[in-house]
C-alpha cells in the first residue's frame, strides 16, 4: 500500500492497476444494467473486462457492504470502489476487524455527489477526497456544494415537533413497514451471521410487521448501529416504504457526536462509544 | 377486577384502596440496588408494591430493549438501578450502561416515547433510605403520568406474561 495515492484518469486504469499491482482477486465497481436503471454492483475476476465499469450520478450503493460477505471473503484479496461515504464504511468494517487493509486494494472517486435532485447527505459530505486509498480516480473534481454543519439537518427537523407529534409521526411510519429487511441487507455494517431478529426461540425482536414489531426492529437496528453507522442513507434510499429510518441513524450519530466526540469511519482503528466510557460521561435525569 | 376499560389496566389492593395503580418494572443490579432494596425491606422501610424487580448481575446487562419490551408488555414506567459510578461490582458495567441507556432514553424521546416513563437511578446496597424514597416517588410520577395508552403493548398485561 502506497502512502500516497496514485492518480489515475480513468477507472480502466484503476482495474488495471489493481489487478496488476494489487495483485486482487476480485474487483467490485460499478456497471450498467441498462441505460434508464441506476448503476449496478459488477465483480470483475481480470483486468481486461474494466470496460464494463462506470461512475456517474447513480453510483449510489454503498460496495463496502460485499466486503463482509463469506463469498468475497474466499476469493482473497479485494479491490474496491469507494465514494467518501463507503470509505468511511470501510474504516468502520477495518476497525472491527471484518477486513484486513493488506487484503484491499482501495480505488477512492472524487465523487461530486449522487442523484438527481442531488441527494442530501451529499450536501454535508466532507469526503470528497476518500483517504487513504490506493488509487484516485478524478473522473469528477467539483466538490459537493452544501454546508457541513446541516448533517444533522433531517434529525433536527423531527425533533422541532412536539412529542405527540413525533409520535404520530413515527406511529404512521412504523405502520407502513413491510419488515422486508431492505435496510439491513443495503448496511454493510448489518453483517451479523445471525441477526437479533433472525432468534426464533426465545423472541427477541417481535418479527410480526406489527406498528409494536416494527419499532422493535428499527429501535434494535439503530442502537446496533450506534458510533458504527457512517450516514451512507442506503438504508433509507432503499425502503420500499419510505420510511425515514435515515434520520434515527442520524439522531443518534448526532448524539454520539455530542456526547462522547466521536464520529464513525474517519479512523480505522478507533474505539468505538459503546466500547469506551468516561467517569464524565452526560447524565440526564439519573437519581 | 378492573373497573371500567378493558385494556392495560387492573386494580392492586392496597389497604382495600381500588384506585388504578402503575405498573413499574424496576431492573436492579445484584450488589448494590438489589442489596439496597433488600436492606430497605429488613428496616421496614416501607415502599409501594406497585414495582416489580428484575434482578441482573449488573446494570450493565440491562439491554436497552429489556426497556422496549417492558413497555411492550405494558409496564407504565421502568427503571434501570445499579451502583454508583466509580464503585461498579465489575469495575465498568454502571459505565456502559449510561452510555447505552442515557443514548436509548434520547432515542426513545425522539420517537414521541415520553422518557419521564424511563428513569435510571444509582442505588447503593447501604442506601435503604434511597431505595424507597426513589420508589414513593417515581411510583407518584407513574401515577400522575397514567397509564401507558398509547404505546402498541400487547393488549392486557394478562396477555403478555
Amino acid at each position: 500500500m502506497s502512502p500516497v495515492a496514485t492518480e489515475v484518469k480513468t477507472l480502466n486504469e484503476a482495474a488495471a492497476r489493481a489487478f496488476e499491482e494489487g495483485g486482487v482477486s476480485v474487483f467490485i465497481g460499478y456497471g450498467r444494467s441498462s441505460d434508464d436503471e441506476p448503476a449496478v454492483p459488477v465483480f470483475l475476476r481480470k483486468a481486461d473486462e474494466a470496460d464494463k465499469l462506470v461512475f456517474d450520478g447513480t453510483c449510489f450503493s454503498n460496495l463496502a457492504v460485499y466486503l463482509a460477505k463469506p463469498e468475497i471473503k474466499a476469493m482473497g484479496k479485494v479491490g474496491l470502489v469507494v465514494k467518501g461515504c463507503d470509505r468511511r464504511a470501510v474504516n468502520v468494517l477495518l476497525r472491527e476487524h471484518v477486513v484486513e487493509r493488506d487484503n484491499l486494494f482501495l480505488i477512492g472517486v472524487r465523487c461530486a455527489g449522487v442523484g438527481d435532485p442531488q441527494l442530501g447527505k451529499c450536501g454535508q459530505c466532507d469526503v470528497h477526497d476518500p483517504p487513504d486509498c490506493d488509487v484516485v480516480v478524478d473522473d469528477a473534481v467539483d466538490s459537493p456544494s452544501g454546508d457541513a454543519s446541516e448533517t444533522y439537518a433531517a434529525a433536527a427537523e423531527i425533533e422541532s415537533m412536539s412529542l405527540e407529534d413525533r409520535w404520530d409521526f413515527w406511529k404512521g411510519h412504523m405502520e407502513k413497514c413491510i419488515r422486508c429487511y431492505a435496510c439491513r441487507q443495503a448496511c454493510p455494517m448489518c453483517y451479523c451471521k445471525r441477526c437479533i431478529v433472525d432468534k426464533t426461540e426465545p423472541e427477541w425482536v417481535e418479527s410480526s410487521a406489527t406498528i409494536r414489531g416494527n419499532l422493535a426492529w428499527n429501535v434494535a437496528r439503530a442502537l446496533h448501529l450506534t458510533g458504527r453507522c457512517v450516514g451512507c442513507g442506503e438504508c433509507e434510499r432503499v425502503c420500499p416504504m419510505g420510511v425515514p429510518l435515515g434520520t434515527i441513524n442520524q439522531k443518534i450519530g448526532k448524539l454520539v457526536e455530542q456526547w462522547y466526540e466521536y464520529k464513525a469511519g474517519y479512523s480505522p482503528d478507533e474505539d468505538g462509544p459503546f466500547s469506551t466510557w468516561t467517569p464524565e460521561d452526560p447524565e440526564i435525569g439519573i437519581l | 377486577m378492573s373497573n371500567n376499560s378493558e385494556t392495560a389496566t387492573t386494580t392492586q389492593t392496597q389497604t382495600g384502596d381500588s384506585a388504578w395503580t402503575p405498573r413499574i418494572v424496576a431492573f436492579l443490579c445484584n450488589w448494590c440496588s438489589y442489596a439496597g432494596a433488600d436492606l430497605a425491606g429488613m428496616s421496614r422501610n416501607a415502599y409501594p408494591a406497585s414495582i416489580k424487580i428484575i434482578r441482573v448481575p449488573c446494570s450493565g446487562r440491562v439491554d436497552p430493549m429489556f426497556v422496549l419490551k417492558s413497555f411492550e408488555r405494558g409496564a407504565d414506567m421502568v427503571l434501570v438501578s445499579g451502583c454508583h459510578p466509580g464503585d461498579c461490582h465489575y469495575t465498568s458495567g454502571n459505565y456502559h450502561a449510561r452510555r447505552k441507556l442515557m443514548v436509548f432514553r434520547e432515542l426513545m424521546e425522539f420517537l414521541g416515547i415520553d422518557s419521564r416513563r424511563f428513569k435510571m437511578s444509582w442505588v447503593s446496597a447501604a442506601e435503604g433510605a434511597k431505595w424507597s424514597s426513589v420508589v414513593r416517588d417515581i411510583t407518584a410520577e407513574a401515577t400522575e403520568l397514567g397509564p401507558y395508552e398509547s404505546f402498541p403493548s400487547f393488549a392486557t398485561w394478562e396477555d403478555s406474561v
